[in-house]
């Protein structure tokens, strides 16, 4: 088979898409969007249950509707949306042929059947509500494992597609030097998602055979240690992933150079070194493990992996003002941000994503992870709050902004409704922020997490809830209605701009073989964010920036602060 | 750096290579940046996470 060796060059940004992979990219993103639109249809019913006045389904359609809602989004949106990513920033930004097309392909039907598998098991057969975390011994159809593993296996392949992408740009030396270090940041997700893959086939493949009775047993405390390597470490490809969109967006729109190449990569290099050890704080409840292991690997590994996202947060939008000032907005600490694009979803999108992430996912995110703090909201819906900050206003609105720009490079369309597109970031970012604060506020009043009625009615000791706790869920249904809107928004567009939406047309369009060269000029984004910069943008030219990490911090230690006091009035040392 | 005054003169010229400084060659590195990223957490979580719970006395 002859390699495919055509090339286009984008027009407006310079980018260089190699035709395999490009089409690979639309299909991967395509995919995410369609599991997206699901798992926001379940979405509504899950609110609409938690809602106490409303109180939707009942509890077996709720924990039937919750286990789908959290696999569609957390797994197959996500994860498909990121194949995508590590394409883009292998492929193209190394302007490289893919490695082994013919495998992506067969990755991304593996991937498409685990998913229509699992959710065969779990909506058809109707026997496998085991919530996403399907913990033994409840056990599922073994479809729903099946299905699991399959897109693993398939996710897996891509990800080797990735590094063989990289193999091959180094030995055709289609750059020269380093990578660039939006690749750098693509490569710790894809490192980060081997480990997270093998892990889950460890445990899953046994509990597959389980289910098919050829193991007569799964021990709960081992599925629960291994299954987390496997469930939290797929947190953080998320992180890696939506961190080196971020600098991908900081670079697209601002053309903003990394403050210090050396700085953010070795960021990056804390998170391959620590960041899936932080597994551990999922079982700081669990009896048989010591606390010297719990210790160890949330505390000491943990805070060197949060040591390296706040370098990221304040590198990023350092970089931004740096950007900036060099463009001329030099007022005061904030002219920069002021006169930022915030009409361009693009921006607005990943900008949100950044606040968003850094002051309620991870600040929250700290707290839970300390061993005797997480006592506090252990299994209570202050997880959920936290982790919509972080997955969602963290990486599913960076993949959101994303798409504003890969629209009309990678599509080659115009965004249809410009007007929506623009708003979209704020609905879903405003929408979100309020899920994830009524249901951590719900979560510190005790409500647990995945209970279809906290009333418990009927129950031989039912349990009453302060008014407040009542209020929150309100609350966080009515700002969940919001997100939800503001997600509708996003697959409208993009739906719509890729079916049916105006076609670019470039007069002299044409795909070339790479001997006839591909990259003429680099354009300014091209250039930006396809390069490496040694010596980085400047010194610390960045003092708006400053403020604001020193506002974080501040937030950060009065929270953590406060909520030693908390405990210590729950559980009185006299 | 004979030419240090005459740029133009040798434009063939190749920069007198810098050594690689060894953080750098690290980062370089993909594999191996992917080894450590899988042994680090399997040793500190899974095999020692592992070991423990194994270590649990069964009841007689
Ligand atoms: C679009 C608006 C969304 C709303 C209103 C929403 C709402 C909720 C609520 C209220 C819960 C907690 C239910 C409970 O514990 O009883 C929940 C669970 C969950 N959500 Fe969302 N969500 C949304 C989007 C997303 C997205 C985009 C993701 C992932 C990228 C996500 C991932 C999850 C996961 C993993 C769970 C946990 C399921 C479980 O406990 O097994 N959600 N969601
Ligand atoms: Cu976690």
């Amino acid at each position: 088979m002859a390699t495919n060796r055509m090339f286009r060059t984008c027009p407006s940004t310079g980018l260089v898409f190699h035709q395999p992979a490009e089409r690979l990219m639309m299909a991967n993103a395509v995919a995410a969007a369609v599991f997206l639109l699901f798992g926001g249809i379940l979405a509504i019913m899950v609110v609409l249950t938690r809602w106490p006045a409303v109180h939707l389904l009942a509890a077996d359609r709720f924990y039937q509707v919750l286990t789908g809602h959290g696999i569609n989004m957390l797994i197959f949106w996500v994860i498909f949306f990121e194949i995508a990513v590590l394409y883009f920033c292998s492929s193209t930004l190394l302007k490289s042929r893919l490695a082994t097309p013919g495998l992506a392909w067969a990755a991304f039907w593996l991937m498409v059947i685990g998913a229509l598998i699992n959710n065969y098991a779990v909506f058809w057969r109707d026997d496998s509500s085991v919530m996403m975390t399907s913990y033994a011994p409840m056990g599922a159809h073994w479809s729903f494992y099946l299905g699991l593993i399959l897109f693993a296996v398939g996710a897996l392949v891509a990800c080797f597609v990735f590094f063989g992408t990289l193999v091959v740009a180094k030995s055709e030396r289609t750059y020269v030097g380093s990578v660039p270090l939006v690749t750098f940041g693509a490569i710790t997700a894809a490192i980060i998602a081997v480990f997270t893959i093998a892990s889950g086939a460890i445990i899953l493949i046994p509990t597959f055979l389980w289910s098919l009775g050829l193991i007569s047993h799964i021990d709960p405390l081992m599925y629960h240690t291994i299954w987390w390597a496997f469930g939290h470490s797929s947190q953080q490809i998320n992180v890696a992933a939506h961190i080196a969109v971020w600098y991908a967006i900081a670079a697209i729109v601002f053309g903003a150079k990394p403050l210090s190449e050396r700085v953010s990569r070795s960021a990056f290099l804390l998170y391959i070194l620590f960041l899936q050890l932080a597994s551990a704080h999922h079982l700081l409840v669990d009896p048989g493990l010591s606390e010297t292991w719990k210790i160890f690997n949330t505390s000491y590994a943990m805070y060197l992996a949060v040591l390296a996202s706040m370098v990221h947060g304040l590198t990023v939008p350092g970089a931004i003002e740096a950007a900036q000032r060099e463009k001329g907005y030099t007022h005061g600490l904030f002219e920069w941000l002021r006169k930022a694009p915030w009409g361009n979803p693009v921006f607005s999108g990943m900008f949100i994503s950044l606040v968003g992430f850094g002051f309620l996912g991870g600040i929250s995110g700290v707290m839970m992870g300390t061993l005797q703090l997480n006592t506090l909201i252990h299994n209570t819906l202050y997880v959920p709050g936290h982790f919509h900050a972080t997955v969602v206003i963290g990486t599913s609105l960076a993949f959101m902004a994303l798409t504003y720009f890969l629209i009309p490079t990678l599509f080659r369309r115009e965004v249809m409704f410009p007007t929506i597109a623009k708003w979209q970031p704020y609905v879903f970012g405003l929408g979100m922020t309020g899920v994830a604060l009524f249901l951590m506020a719900a979560g510190t009043l005790g409500v647990p997490r995945r209970d279809w009625d906290i009333t418990g009615a009927g129950n031989a000791f039912p349990y009453s809830f302060p008014g407040s706790a009542f209020l929150m869920l309100g609350l966080a249904a009515i700002s969940g209605l919001i997100a939800i809107t503001g997600g509708a928004m996003y697959l409208l567009n993009t739906v719509g701009s890729v079916f049916f939406g105006k076609r670019i047309q470039t007069p002299d369009f044409q795909h070339v073989r790479a001997a006839e060269g591909v990259a003429p000029s680099p354009k300014p984004v091209a250039a930006a964010i396809g390069s490496y910069h040694p010596g980085g943008g400047g010194a610390l030219v960045a003092p708006g920036t400053f403020i604001l990490a020193l506002v974080f911090l501040v937030s950060f230690v009065l929270y953590y602060f406060i909520n030693w006091k908390y405990l210590a009035t729950v559980w009185p040392m006299r | 750096m004979a030419h240090a005054t005459d740029i133009d003169a040798a434009p063939e010229e190749e920069i007198p290579e810098e050594p690689i400084p060894a953080m750098q060659q690290l980062l370089d590195n993909p594999f191996l940046l992917l080894f450590l990223g899988v042994v680090i957490p399997t040793v500190f979580y899974l095999i020692w996470g592992v070991m423990e719970i194994l270590s649990i006395p069964l009841i007689k």
